[in-house]
């Protein structure tokens, strides 16, 4: 693999593993400021253990009992899945029928759930910092380990991918811990509509390769073109897309003026100032 | 019984999310595919993209089901 290629996977898996891990920050963030920050960082480490174990367990499984088709099949169903609901959420935010994330938002609706909730105290920890630490940073982890597993094996280099992953955690955290709050910077709309199409794309290719788990062989589907076809099918969702965006737009009453705020709006252009306000 | 609700509503968090309907888009194409692997009926070459078509028409079926409401 050239370098240029590990360079490719190492933005892959960054992209996509800065979002699950802003969203993962901000839950703990919340919990930390208005409850225990003792509680929410034992939330997050049994979290982190937690993942380490099913990361072993589920990549023992994958190398060991399952064959290549079945293991396509079933991560690539999960990763479109993932990657169509990500899709999904860009289309109608382009198209201007669903509000923008906003990670500050987010906080607020995190820290006021926070606030409201009952005193319940278990192992010497504030319960409900805990458990929603713990959900958070499971819940976007299992991801990021589901990404790193399919662009590794994609790209035949699961270190390089891991560490593309290691790479965004690690920078998250120094920026959230410098920023003492949400990183409300971080282009979050453009990077899920980016990983997005990225997931859709390798979960369309992989899944449907699976399929071939239930052929009389067992041995996975040809793509026509082979992995060439990975480019027609990006091509493919990013049009559909934009169709998609095009087709469902909303008029909007008011134009908005250029010096909105505009975070989110890095590359691409129908992620205009208006649908961002 | 509270871990049991709790393991199976992470779960569903996890791979249904916020929109049922595109699970089920995926699931039902996939079926199909899957139906037309094992039984042997489709060349290869034409149910691959065949495939990757349906699921492009799956998506936007359910992303305009949602937005036929709103």
């Amino acid at each position: 693999m050239g370098s240029s290629a590990e360079w490719g996977l190492v933005i892959a898996v960054f992209a996509a593993s800065v979002v699950e891990v802003v969203e993962a920050l901000t839950i703990v963030l919340a919990m930390g400021m208005t409850r225990s920050w003792r509680s929410a960082l034992a939330g997050t480490g049994a979290a982190l253990i937690a993942l380490v174990g099913f990361t072993a367990a589920a990549g023992y499984a994958l190398a060991n009992w399952l064959p290549e088709s079945a293991m396509q099949l079933s991560i690539g169903t999960l990763l479109l899945i993932f990657g169509l609901q990500w899709l999904r959420k860009a289309v109608l935010r382009s198209s201007g029928r669903k509000a923008l994330h906003d990670e500050a938002e987010e906080f607020a609706e995190q820290t006021e759930a926070a606030r409201h909730a009952g005193q319940r105290r278990r192992f010497g920890l504030d319960w409900f910092s805990f458990v929603v630490s713990f959900k958070g940073v499971f819940l976007e982890g299992v991801e990021v380990v589901f990404i790193v597993i399919t662009f590794g094996l994609s790209a035949g280099n699961m270190p390089v991918a891991a560490a593309g992953a290691a790479i965004a955690a690690v920078l998250v955290v120094i920026f959230g811990a410098l920023a003492h709050g949400p990183l409300t910077r971080v282009p979050e709309n453009t990077l899920k509509y980016g990983v997005g199409l990225l997931l859709a794309t390798f979960g369309t290719f992989w899944a449907i390769e699976g399929l071939g788990i239930l052929s009389p062989h067992g041995e996975s589907l040809e793509w026509p073109g082979s992995d060439f076809a990975l480019i027609a099918l990006l091509a493919g969702w990013y049009l559909l897309s934009r169709v998609l965006v095009k087709a469902l737009r909303r008029p909007t009453s008011a134009p908005a003026t250029p010096s909105q705020p505009t975070h989110g709006t890095a590359s691409l252009p129908a992620y205009t100032a208006t649908e961002e306000a | 019984m509270s871990f049991l609700k709790g393991f199976g509503q992470f779960w569903y968090d996890f791979i249904i999310g916020d929109d049922w309907k595109i699970a089920v888009a995926v699931v039902v194409v996939l079926t199909a595919g899957a139906i037309a692997v094992a039984t042997g009926g489709t060349e290869s070459a034409l149910l691959v993209p065949l495939l990757a078509v349906g699921l492009g028409a799956a998506f936007t079926t359910a992303l305009l089901i949602d937005t036929r409401k709103t």
